[in-house]
């Protein structure tokens, strides 16, 4: 029956070893799991698991839900443990483990199997994840206690996990799309979780819509690398663009779609305006998601993606213009707003733009970038649950102008966040110091013009982070008090429940040391090396480190001092300014330098007209050309015939924007 | 197993049966509900009991039967299956019980007991029995039961038939239940709307059948021509050699009549009337399985026998079929009334299925009879929850929704889990289809499919803006307080189809291997081979070391 010869179209996997087909030096190679490894399903199916028996047992499991739910999540984290310490104990070119579970997709060439990769980088963020995760878990009994519909809270947290899980466990870029796309999901569900609200159902769905412009990138990328390598498998994919056979044009245009991506799940410049009003959702999620983890998934990306990244010049050029513009943009949000998790918010697309800046920098900055999102992951998760913390204690006021004075009546959430505020700012030897020190280092060492400016755009984002920092943690703790314990407003602030303030001191901990840890005798650049490859150790540097080390001590204590100087050493107005008496800058960032504003215009508007008028053209125009000749012809009503000669010109209208549309769509299948 | 006559079991069941619960007096209406039933499920068995005897590496048609029907015109009783017309009954044998479950109560109202139960949980207005309970209904159950019998029957048929005649009987045949379905049973209080949108149905549908009659005849006489006798038999029909003209004509003929069916852009303005004024089940099966006649027809009939045709037109049916995508999506999202709403993000999923298939490439064409069976879960269980909602609430218009999670959050769910499965999320079945599909039309027509993937998007939009405004929010209606959650039996309706949609998300393999072997034969078949991927192995292999 077949006419082809059957050589050309492989029907089956294993007729083609893939892992063998190009011969490279990088080529990576994943041993299967055997051992402890052959558990490492488990990681995924534990918190699925939690989530399934939560969300099917209904009322019934009301009771201890949450606790499952966190014995899930540590009980992963213990699994992620035992898996890191394994492999540890193998030799350091035999890092990477993949488990193949079963066969997903397999259409003749088009084969895609449901398989994860432990190695070094997905094992730091497994553990970032799970790790961090159990602690929100835990926080969350505390900050959760009193909602009737907790149990779908955990569900869903657990939903989360998975599907966060997923994404960096997948072996092949369409499963790591599938835990991508989930990990969507389960944003969606947290950010709506009080969905009487209507402003937490817009949240979501905007959060939904503008990653949904990502995925269409992440999954326009998977596409191409099938239609060129045949297959979406990493080491298929890697090895070919290791090996320099896929052409410099394919390589850019995958390494963008894969940037567009990222940019959509991290908040990063086109795609950040979601970010914010994500904060609708619960102030845990805030933490897990749009801090600690999913946000970071962008990184993820292009670190996994590296040896596609380091191929082409022109697409790690975009990565860094956008993680610079993108640190700017955060920071100078950052300082208008007075919502303090509003201000959390952009801090953290703030943060994210300095992974981009480094990853961007291709291998001298692939390991600083996971650094720096670590310690990140650390300081922030702590940063939004000492936010919690103080919204928890304050009514569910979320305005900063309303706090003041708050360190005596909360000394364990003070301490922990004044620890991570310390070391998001760069405060040595805190972790943000070492981490973000670096990076700004390695954009300096880029040379060149483009090297200043990058350089200069972090460095300048290291004061402004000081600054906004430094302003959020004064009018919160410090300062006049601008709440009153009587009245009809009265607030009586009180330090959070142990099990809400144990979280946040591994949190401060963390935040404190992980920086020195990762840096010092550069054992994460060597743990991650087999997988992003050497930086160039010591090479030239355009600046002394230690002079750059000064002068980000500098510019982080102007910062300092400039909010010092104006929010602690002033009082603090207990209702904003208004726009007319504040300036131009400060106006364009309260309103997010105005991307919901050219978002609605651009996108909303004309797509709410076109819609409109679609609906209008099928009524009356393809269908009422149809009805129209019907009646001419003696057919259905009377009523039709008497209003015909309308028909006749929205007969035409349609005629030609149907000729039109058919017109372009051929055009397009031209030139596909 | 083989020489068990499987197909024709399948057919004769639900004919028989549709005779006997018409025999049921109107009194005794439980009676016929549960024949039909018990029927509808031993017919679902029976189906699976045959996938299982398929044996998908054998090539041609299985459970092959063939009588001379009237032997002057060479017309034969001949039914076979092949693993897309295999996955087709399948689907439609699953849904019919599922429909007939869901449609218990819907002929007649809830029972007396039932409404009570619901009046007495209801606000103290007691307004909230919904008007579905006061309409006490002169529509016989019965015949309801054995329209739903018959046109079980003729869904089996069309996808069952091998010779092209029989199958264009199935085609009309289909109609005339169909037609009564929604004419008679339709919508409770719209009776001018809905006889309008039966009519409409029927006219569209019986003006692309005369079109296809028409290549039937033609296909007819060419084989006439060449063989000296002439025939219908659709095996003997693809070894003719038509030339190019006459392949182009007798190609546009089916076409228009698939087109129609599916429906695709432009020819879909049927479909929202009708989806909008079907009973719940009667949208389920019209949608769910009635439509996948036209797509099934595309990759059936159309590619094999009119291969030099499929190629010249491929361009026009891919262009129509990106426009679908959009035009549907963006239609969708400008909706008010809820079933129109469905029916219209079921005409972008057309236009991806159409894609794939006429994208010429294994991937393309098994996602899209994937797709099929997809879309049949994940709309049917769209339409379902609308039915839920409206039998509720009386209304299709999402503005007299909001806030519905919180008194339903069951139904919340699962309408959540439809839509998603819908926008094609992956971990539920349609990712799996509309991926291959995309990947599919990617390795041939790059610019076409990137523009397709941009489709994804509007899915989103118009499945969580529909669940925005239904089911978030402050509650909309004093009368919605009382609005009791899926009761068991509505449960046990949505169950299956829930599985299906996880399960065939995570482990579609079954599937797709039935489907697989014969779509890359029909296309081989054609003369299409997949574009290899540009950087072929051996190439790589030598070069590149850098």
């Amino acid at each position: 029956m077949s006419t082809v010869p059957m050589s050309r179209v492989p029907t089956h996997p294993a007729a083609v070893p893939m892992v063998t087909r190009y011969a490279m030096p990088h080529e990576p190679h994943y041993a299967s799991a055997t051992g402890i490894f052959s558990v490492m399903w488990l990681l995924l199916v534990l918190p699925l698991a939690g989530a399934a028996i939560l969300l099917l047992g209904g009322r019934r499991t009301n009771r201890w839900g949450h606790l499952l739910a966190t014995a899930a999540a540590a009980t992963s984290f213990v699994v992620a443990l035992l898996l890191f310490f394994a492999l540890l104990g193998r030799s350091g070119d035999d890092r990477a483990v993949s488990q193949h579970l079963f066969s997903w997709i397999p259409v003749n060439s088009f084969q895609v199997d449901a398989g994860l990769l432990f190695d070094q980088l997905s094992a730091l963020f497994v553990l970032l994840i799970t790790g961090v995760g159990t602690l929100i878990h835990v926080y969350s009994i505390g900050y959760m206690a009193h909602d009737p519909a907790r149990r779908k809270f955990f569900a869903y947290m657990n939903l989360f996990l998975a599907s966060m899980l997923l994404l960096v466990l997948g072996d092949n870029f369409l499963v790591l799309y599938a835990g991508w796309e989930l990990v969507g999901l389960s944003s969606y569900l947290l950010i709506k979780f009080w969905e009487d609200r209507p402003a937490a159902a817009t949240a979501a769905n905007k959060a939904f819509y503008m990653n949904r412009v990502g995925d269409v990138g992440l999954a326009l990328a998977v596409m191409f690398m099938f239609a060129t390598v045949g297959s979406t498998n990493f080491d298929t994919v890697f090895g070919a663009a290791a090996a320099g056979v896929i052409g410099y044009g394919t390589l850019t245009a995958i390494a963008l779609l894969l940037l567009l991506g990222a940019c959509g799940k991290s908040g990063q410049f086109p795609l950040q305006a979601w970010l914010p009003d994500a904060m609708e959702g619960p102030t845990p999620i805030s933490a897990l998601i749009h801090a600690a983890t999913m946000v970071t998934a962008g990184v993820y990306l292009i670190a996994r993606a590296n040896p596609i990244f380091t191929e082409t010049q022109a697409a790690r050029t975009v990565v860094v213009i956008i993680g610079a513009g993108t640190i700017l943009i955060g920071c100078v949000i950052g300082c208008a707003y007075d919502d303090i998790k509003k201000v959390l918010a952009y801090s953290t697309v703030s943060q994210i733009g300095y992974m981009f800046l480094a990853v961007g920098l291709g291998p001298a900055g692939y390991a600083l970038g996971i650094m720096h999102l670590l310690a990140h992951g650390f300081f922030k998760a702590g940063l939004f649950l000492g936010a919690g913390s103080v919204i928890h204690a304050m009514n569910d006021e979320q305005d900063m102008r309303k706090y003041g004075a708050l360190w005596r009546l909360m000394p364990v959430t003070w301490a922990t966040f004044g620890i991570c505020y310390l070391a998001i700012i760069g405060f040595p030897p805190l972790s943000g110091f070492f981490t973000k020190d670096k990076i700004i280092e390695a954009a300096f060492d880029k040379g060149g013009t483009s090297g200043y400016l990058l350089g200069s755009a972090a460095l300048l984002g290291a004061g402004i982070t000081a600054f906004y920092m430094t302003r959020l943690f004064l009018m919160t703790f410090h300062g006049e008090r601008r709440w009153s314990d009587k009245g009809p407003r009265a607030v009586h602030p009180h330090e959070s429940p142990r099990v809400m303030t144990g979280p946040m001191i591994p949190l401060a901990i963390g935040a404190a040391v992980a920086g020195g840890l990762f840096v010092l005798g550069g054992s994460v650049q060597n743990w991650l090396a087999p997988v992003v490859g050497e930086s160039a150790e010591e090479g030239v540097h355009t600046m002394s480190p230690v002079v750059l080390t000064a002068l980000t001590l500098l510019v982080a204590a102007g910062g300092f001092a400039g909010a010092y100087l104006r929010y602690q050493l002033r009082p603090v107005e207990a209702v904003a300014p208004p726009d007319a008496e504040v300036g131009l800058v400060t106006v364009a960032a309260r309103h997010d330098l105005y991307a919901n504003t050219f978002n609605e215009a651009v996108f909303m508007r004309p797509g709410q007209y076109a819609t409109r008028f679609l609906v209008w053209l099928d009524t009356v125009g393809v269908d009422g050309a149809v009805r129209g000749s019907a009646a001419a012809v003696g057919g259905l009503s009377g009523r039709l015939r008497r209003t015909q000669t309308g028909f006749v010109r929205s007969y035409a209208l349609s005629m030609l924007g149907g000729a039109v549309l058919v017109v372009g769509a051929l055009y397009l299948v031209k030139v596909g | 197993m083989n020489s068990f006559p499987w197909l024709t079991t399948l057919l004769v069941i639900p004919v028989v049966a549709a005779v006997v619960v018409l025999a049921v007096p109107r009194r005794f209406a439980t009676l016929a509900k549960q024949i039909t039933l018990v029927v509808t499920l031993v017919e679902f068995g029976l189906a699976l009991l045959a996938t299982i005897a398929y044996e998908p590496s054998r090539a041609g048609f299985q459970f092959a039967q063939k009588y001379s029907w009237i032997r002057q015109f060479g017309v034969s009783y001949s039914v076979g299956a092949d693993g897309i017309s295999l996955v087709l009954i399948l689907l439609a044998t699953l849904l019919v019980p599922v429909v007939v479950l869901a449609s218990w109560d819907e002929v007649t109202g809830p029972a007396p007991a039932a409404a009570a139960r619901a009046a007495r949980a209801a606000d103290p207005g007691g307004a909230a029995a919904g008007p579905a309970a006061g309409v006490v209904s002169r529509r016989s159950v019965p015949a309801f039961f054995a329209l739903l019998l018959v046109l079980e029957a003729g869904m089996v048929g069309v996808f069952a038939a091998t010779d092209v005649f029989l199958f264009y009987v199935f085609f009309e045949a289909m109609l005339i239940p169909m037609y009564f379905l929604i004419g008679s049973y339709g919508a409770v209080k719209e009776q001018a709307q809905r006889s309008y949108a039966a009519v409409k149905f029927l006219l569209y549908s019986l003006f692309g059948g005369l079109l296809m009659l028409a290549a039937v005849i033609g296909l007819y006489v060419v084989s006439a021509d060449q063989l000296g006798t002439g025939t219908f038999d659709f095996a003997t029909l693809r070894q003719l050699d038509i030339t190019p003209g006459v392949q182009k004509l007798l190609f546009l003929g089916f076409f228009i009549a698939f087109a129609i069916k599916a429906p695709l852009f432009p020819f879909h303005t049927w479909l929202p009337d009708a989806g909008a004024q079907s009973p719940t089940g009667g949208a389920i099966l019209l949608v769910g399985v009635l439509d996948k006649v036209g797509t099934f027809g595309l990759i059936r009939y159309c590619i094999p026998l009119f291969p030099k045709a499929s190629s010249y037109f491929a361009p026009m049916v891919l262009a129509l079929a990106v426009i679908g995508i959009f035009y549907g999506a963006l239609l969708a999202i400008g909706q008010r009334d809820m079933k129109r709403l469905v029916a219209y993000t079921s005409l972008a999923h057309f236009g991806f299925i159409a894609m794939g298939t006429f994208a010429l490439t294994s991937q393309g064409g098994t996602g899209a009879v994937l797709y099929m069976v997809n879309h049949g879960l994940s709309t049917g269980l769209l339409f379902l929850v609308v039915g839920f909602l409206v039998a509720r609430r009386g209304s299709r218009d999402v503005s007299a929704y909001g806030g519905m999670a919180r008194v339903t959050p069951v139904l919340a769910g699962v309408f959540l889990i439809a839509g998603l499965s819908s926008l094609a999320l992956p971990g539920l079945n349609s990712f799996v289809s509309e991926f291959l599909v995309l990947v599919g039309t990617f390795t041939r027509y790059r610019a076409l499919a990137i523009v397709a993937t941009c489709g994804i998007v509007l899915a989103a939009v118009y499945i969580l803006y529909l669940y925005q405004r239904t089911m978030t929010g402050p509650l909309v209606g004093e009368q919605a307080r009382g609005v009791l959650d899926l009761s068991l039996r509505e449960k046990i309706v949505v169950a299956p189809v829930v599985v299906l949609i996880i399960a065939l998300g995570v482990y579609p393999k079954p599937l797709i291997n039935i489907i697989r072997p014969t779509v890359t034969a029909t296309f081989e078949d054609a003369g299409h081979t997949d574009p290899a991927p540009t950087i072929p192995v051996n190439a790589s292999q030598a070069g590149g070391h850098s």
